[in-house]
């Protein structure tokens, strides 16, 4: 350094310089819902960030001790809009766990299907919302053109768009329609080849990638310490995903990878839990096929779903399964009636936005967005 | 009071045979509002001579240097329409492209979504003009007038042709970028007058684009003036008659194309105003009418920009060998609406660039290869080819 900076940065040390607070949020354009992340900048760097949430608070888990167990199903959909039939197979397979019974072999291998739809589909708007965070909007509308088509399989499937209110205790609510295996397996192919389109969009620009690579590291004993989960956490090393490690259904028939930061690499950073999620949409692809030729296997006239009983014996039941933003959990505590005593939602988000702290640590503000971008906000199920 | 004929009044002088004409040569739009002007005011003149006889107002208005004082208010309204329809088309063009390139039709408002522009202005112009009511109220009404109104001035000062302009300088390259630069400074005023962190956030930012596009951007003009020997732009483009400047300066070109991006803070350089983490930047406490003039004034120093590139390193109005045409000015426009084309691809492809690498970019990438362009240019001109 040139001898003649040294007085002018003595001077600015001992300048004496406050930290700012600016607030981001409830409403503002990178917060996808409502939510506030107080950041304390010094110049241009984050030096303290503090996540604010809850304007969404509906009293979702009062609400559910008031219904009977056959009618939470559609409240579970709202949770998240964009990961609705995950919610809905989480609850199902809680219930399910606490009656003690068995579903047929066909609506497991539907209800992979129907997770690994709306995993992609979920992923694809956390594709558009990273690229409206980085400030291109072809991003945006490429993804969202892409997850059209797989809303289109969820009309096929159950009729509806995103609220799905498809999967059912002890099964699933109808078999799939006519043509759907052939459809989604299209859907899938041309998927393949058009997230190609994307990839090279992002991927193979400089632009893209210098704003990701090198900021905002996070190292496996952090992500542990903070209760991390999700795309995010593979991104950082930690190799665990229930679908492998935990399964639920028929996740241990089909034959998948988990995409995971390699081993070498101590730390991740941005980049790398970006990757993640990418890869992840393609092994969903290759779940889909298996799922779908599984299903083609089992024929068209048998089971779908069983007849089960109303009432829930008393006592607890933990489920849980790999959501696309983390690890979701519910924990039913019944006490023989019809109605549930109390049904507790871990959302994965609620947990990761919290790390927004570590996260924004010594970034810069423009990089804000694209950090908190790989959390993939979603509010309705962290406020509930 | 004797009759008299109205052709008595209206004279259609050639209007450079008027001692009191501003130019030296030919000036399409002001022959069209002079000879419009005499046929106006010669009405005018013959009617009141009319209604009461001969009169110091008929007189008055037949006067040399009336007359032309006159048709420069017609001649710049005519300049600066021209001017505005050209950020129109600007707007549809990028509209329509970036709609193209995002896999949808783009706007469609009206004829193929001409008017969508025309429904924007109005909407902006019906809103409340609201004040919020802890800003330096002078500074953060006098900026936006000062933005908008410096934009204008240095949109109008293009010429669209060596008959299409508005004053014809020896320095007039030096004049455009003089007034093109002082926008910048106001936005950091108004950043600051809005007492609101995004704002002063985004006002500091312009100063720190600023900062860096600013140096490469002047050393590329120093460039071409150096193998032209003028800031004339007639110059420029005469110079370019057999050959574009793109050819030998082609690093010059890129970096004076992407520092004319920066310039008008287009994406991806429009940290000033991003919009994922600064709201709007310093146009956040800007609304309705105010916040739709800044747009304008947005969009003309825009179409500046791509009107510099197409002067300096596309030849300007003429074509090589062929030379001028009948229709310069659209020759003109053709190359400068290609330009923003080309900006319009570079705004869909890649997504905004942090500050920081915007500095490394201007200082680290630009500067050098700015600097090696300049070397280029002096050798070329040793060996005599310009």
């Amino acid at each position: 350094m040139a001898d003649s900076l040294v007085p002018v940065l003595e001077a600015q040390e001992k300048m004496d310089t406050d930290k700012m607070w600016v607030i981001w949020g409830p409403q503002h354009p990178f917060s996808h819902g409502l939510w506030t992340l107080k950041l304390q900048i010094d110049g241009e760097f984050c030096v303290d960030a503090d996540p604010i949430v809850g304007y969404l608070h509906r009293g979702w888990e009062k609400e559910t001790e008031n219904r009977d167990y056959a009618r939470i199903i559609p409240m579970t959909d709202r949770l998240c809009y964009c990961a609705s039939m995950t919610y809905s197979h989480l609850y199902c397979m809680t219930v399910e766990k606490a009656l003690g019974i068995d579903i047929p072999e066909k609506a497991k291998y539907i209800r992979i299907v129907a997770d690994e739809v709306c995993r992609i589909q979920s992923h694809l708007m956390w594709l558009a919302a990273v690229g409206t965070d980085m400030g291109n909007l072809t991003v945006f509308l490429w993804a969202m053109r892409e997850r059209e088509y797989f809303l289109d399989l969820n009309v096929k499937l159950c009729g509806a768009r995103m609220t799905t209110n498809y999967p059912r205790i002890g099964g699933v609510r109808n078999d799939i329609t006519e043509l759907f295996d052939r459809d989604i397996l299209r859907a899938v192919d041309r998927f393949e080849k058009a997230m190609w389109d994307i990839i090279y969009l992002i991927d193979d620009s400089s632009v893209f990638v210098s704003r990701m690579r090198n900021i905002s590291f996070l190292t496996r004993e952090q992500c542990a310490n903070m209760g991390l989960t999700g795309p995010a956490m593979r991104g950082c090393g930690v190799d665990f995903d229930i679908r492998r490690d935990d399964p639920y259904d028929n996740y241990d028939k089909v034959d998948f990878e988990v995409p995971v930061l390699n081993k070498e690499s101590k730390v991740g950073d941005t980049y790398d839990r970006y990757m993640i999620r990418i890869e992840e949409m393609f092994q969903s692809c290759d779940i889909i096929r298996q799922a779908v030729a599984k299903i083609r296997a089992i024929g068209k006239n048998a089971p779908y779903r069983i007849k089960t009983p109303t009432r829930v014996p008393a006592g607890t039941t933990f489920g849980r399964l790999e959501d696309p933003r983390g690890e979701s959990i519910m924990y039913l505590v019944s006490d023989g009636t019809d109605k549930p005593y109390r049904l507790k939602v871990r959302s994965p988000i609620f947990t990761n936005v919290s790390c927004s702290k570590v996260m924004c640590e010594g970034v810069r503000i423009a990089d804000v967005p694209a950090v908190l971008a790989q959390i993939d906000m979603c509010l309705g199920e962290t406020d509930r | 009071m004797p009759y008299q004929s109205i052709l008595d009044f209206i004279n259609f002088a050639d209007p450079y045979e008027n001692p009191f004409t501003p130019f030296m040569s030919s000036n399409l739009p002001y022959d069209l509002c002079y000879g419009l002007w005499e046929i106006i005011g010669g009405t005018i003149a013959w009617l009141i001579a009319l209604l009461f006889g001969s009169n110091v107002v008929s007189d008055w208005l037949l006067r040399d240097d009336v007359t032309v004082l006159f048709a420069m208010i017609l001649f710049m309204l005519v300049i600066f329409i021209v001017a505005f329809v050209v950020v129109l088309l600007n707007l549809w063009m990028e509209r329509k492209v970036l709609g193209r390139l995002m896999d949808r039709r783009g706007t469609m408002i009206g004829l193929k979504g001409f008017l969508q522009c025309v429904a924007d202005g109005l909407k902006t112009f019906m809103k409340e003009n609201t004040i919020p009511a802890k800003v330096d109220k002078m500074t953060y009404i006098w900026c936006v007038s000062l933005i908008v109104g410096l934009s204008c001035f240095v949109a109008c000062m293009v010429p669209l042709s060596n008959r299409w302009y508005v004053v014809n300088y020896d320095t007039g390259l030096i004049i455009i970028m003089a007034f093109y630069a002082l926008a910048p400074f106001f936005i950091l005023v108004s950043g600051w007058a809005q007492n609101n962190k995004y704002s002063l956030i985004g006002g500091i930012r312009a100063a720190e684009l600023m900062i860096s596009y600013e140096v490469p951007m002047l050393i590329i003009i120093a460039t071409t003036s150096l193998l032209v020997g003028s800031f004339n732009i007639n110059d420029i483009v005469a110079a370019q008659s057999e050959i574009w400047f793109i050819i030998p300066m082609c690093l010059g070109f890129i970096v004076f194309f992407f520092c004319a991006i920066a310039e008008c803070e287009r994406p991806p350089f429009d940290i000033a105003e991003a919009e994922t983490e600064l709201v709007e930047g310093w146009q956040t406490e800007y609304a309705g009418m105010k916040w739709g003039l800044i747009m304008l004034g947005d969009y003309l120093r825009g179409s500046v920009s791509c009107g510099m590139v197409a002067i300096m390193f596309l030849g300007g109005w003429t074509i090589p060998f062929i030379g001028g045409t009948a229709i310069p000015e659209i020759i003109f426009l053709i190359k400068a609406w290609f330009v923003f084309f080309l900006m319009i691809l570079v705004r869909g492809a890649i997504a905004r660039v942090r500050p920081d690498q915007i500095l490394n970019l201007g200082w680290k990438v630009f500067m050098p290869l700015a600097v090696f362009n300049l070397a280029i240019a002096v050798l070329l001109k040793i060996g005599g080819f310009y």
